[in-house]
């Protein structure tokens, strides 16, 4: 469990991802309003929040899915917000996702699945992708036998592992995962978030989550980071979240309905 | 409601709409027909476009054949032409026929499995997870899906042409009572090669329609399965709209002189 300390403590000014004053709406609605955020290499932050806050917004604007309406995204130091083509290409090899639907492809076996980023993205034979993908499928617990089978022939907690082996199967620096837990029984949460502490540390990754989930926090979480309204209002250690001294923080992790976040629960 | 805002949104909507389908269509071909190219994907496109259009397209041609083979002989026989039933059923398959008919099957049905796979594809976030793994989607599901309607549908309209003459001659030599040998020799003598290969572009701009607007539906899908439902619809209704203005324009230009 607490393994995860063993992380290799990164100089503290190397910062491998940052945002900058990010801003992004849909037609009037703004749901990122600046956001300020910095990762170190090698760290793994998580980022809390309530439903609809724009953290899979976030996360897109970050990778390059959305095209963000202001400010920087700025990876290994470079501006990457508005690229395109050949150089969108280059900075999108060092990331990989795990989405919160795990939006696996349904036509493809699970092992092309995994190696779909080997063999479309690097060019690489699809024999040798075949085992890659099944060594992959091994370090989350998937024997030989799911290689063969079609996403829709699995069920969550294993579409789940496909989906994060195939975020891990081309070694990429930067690994995102949206709630990789959320849907999951408690036993099966625990052990995606051993799998996430120890693939990204295998393949010394910079890890990027989001999730609702407190206990998960706790276990993948060096940093965390909580977003209200558009905007980053804490972050700090995964030790400082329990005396943050942040009322919204507080609420939050301990649940409470009474508290300076206010839901819109109102029907339109 | 004031009559003008609506007007007005009409034709807001209208040119939305137009616009995000010139955008669509430069990404197609500008991305989607650059290398890198997918030739395993092209290859299962063609087989599903194809080889699962056989059955419709074969029974479709071959009742079409059959009937206008009637209808001729029966429109004949008021001016003493019966004799040019042969060559009026070939002419009419192969120019026109041929062609729209096996576009507007192939429409309802590839367009609409092309946009509801991309649909979904795009709902679920399979097309944002392709971009992740650093595979353009224009390149890897809309160039193959092009290519392949391109070259498919002309080769189904062959054998649509081969089957349609069939069910003439069939209905000719078996109910009409034509001799086999004066019909075949009717038909082969006054049909040129033009007429096949007028029938054919008309095919290959039929597929490129069909494939672009499963596509295109697909693609722009939002909101769940009810998204993917309007898509469906959408893609098959364009498709079919288009392929026939399509026809009007190609034929006034293919036979203009
Ligand atoms: N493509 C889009 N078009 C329009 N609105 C969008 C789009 N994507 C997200 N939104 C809106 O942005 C807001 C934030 O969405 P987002 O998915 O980032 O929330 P979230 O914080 O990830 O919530 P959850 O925890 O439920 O996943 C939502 O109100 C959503 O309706
Ligand atoms: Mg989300």
């Amino acid at each position: 469990m607490s393994e995860k300390q063993t992380h290799a403590a990164p100089p503290p000014d190397d910062i491998h991802v940052e945002l900058k004053g990010l801003r992004k709406a849909f037609g009037d609605k703004v749901v990122l309003d600046g956001i300020d955020l910095k990762v170190r290499r090698r760290s793994s932050l998580v980022v809390i929040g309530g439903s609809g806050t724009g953290k899979s917004v976030m996360l897109k604007c970050l990778i390059g899915l959305l095209e963000p309406d202001g400010g920087q995204v700025i990876i290994d130091g470079e501006d990457t917000t508005h690229l395109r083509g050949r150089a969108r290409d280059r900075v999108m090899r060092k990331f990989g996702m795990l989405f919160q639907s795990a939006a696996l492809f349904d036509s493809l076996p699970v092992w092309e699945n995994v190696a779909f980023g080997l063999i479309q993205g690097r060019g690489m034979r699809r024999r040798q992708a075949r085992e890659k993908a099944i060594e992959t499928l091994a370090k989350v617990g998937l024997g030989p036998e799911v290689a063969d089978l079609y996403p829709a022939e699995l069920s969550g907690g294993m579409q789940k592992r496909v989906g994060l082996a195939r975020a891990i199967a081309h070694q990429p620096d930067i690994i995102l995962f949206d709630e990789p837990t959320t849907g999951l029984d408690p036993i099966m949460a625990a052990i995606i978030d051993e799998l996430i502490v120890s693939t990204v540390r295998d393949v010394g990754a910079t890890a990027i989550s989001i999730t609702h989930d407190m206990a998960s926090v706790r276990r993948i979480a060096d940093e965390v980071a909580m977003i209200y309204k558009g905007r980053i209002i804490w972050h700090g250690p995964v030790s400082e979240i329990d005396h943050s001294g942040n009322p919204y923080v507080d609420q939050f992790i301990h649940g409470r309905a009474e508290g300076p976040i206010k839901m819109d629960v109102s029907q339109k | 409601m004031n009559p003008l805002a609506q007007i007005g949104r009409v034709v807001l909507h209208l040119l939305a709409e137009t616009g995000r389908l010139a955008f669509f269509l430069k990404n197609a071909l500008l991305i989607g027909l650059t290398p890198r190219w997918y030739p395993r994907q092209i290859l299962i496109q063609m087989i599903r476009m194809g080889y699962n259009s056989l059955p419709v397209i074969g029974l479709t041609a071959f009742f079409t054949g059959g009937v206008l083979a009637l209808q001729i002989y029966i429109g004949g026989t008021r001016f003493n032409a019966e004799s040019l039933v042969a060559s009026i059923v070939a002419l009419g398959i192969t120019r026109e026929l041929g062609p729209v008919l096996a576009g507007l099957m192939v429409a309802g049905r590839v367009s609409a499995a092309i946009a509801a796979e991309l649909g979904t594809m795009r709902v679920t976030e399979q097309i944002d997870a392709l971009v992740t793994l650093s595979t353009n989607p224009y390149r890897y599901l809309v160039g193959p899906r092009i290519v392949a309607g391109v070259i498919t549908l002309p080769l189904l309209v062959i054998i649509a042409d081969i089957i349609g003459i069939m069910g003439g001659y069939i209905v000719g030599t078996r109910s009409l009572g034509f001799n086999a040998g004066a019909y075949l020799k009717n038909t082969v003598d006054f049909l040129e090669m033009q007429d096949i290969t007028s029938g054919l572009i008309k095919a290959a701009v039929f597929g490129f329609i069909i494939a672009l607007m499963g596509c295109y539906h697909g693609f722009n899908s939002r909101g769940g399965a009810q998204g993917v439902g309007r898509a469906t619809t959408n893609a098959v209704v364009s498709a079919s709209i288009l392929i026939l203005a399509a026809n009007y324009v190609l034929t006034s230009l293919l036979f203009a002189d």
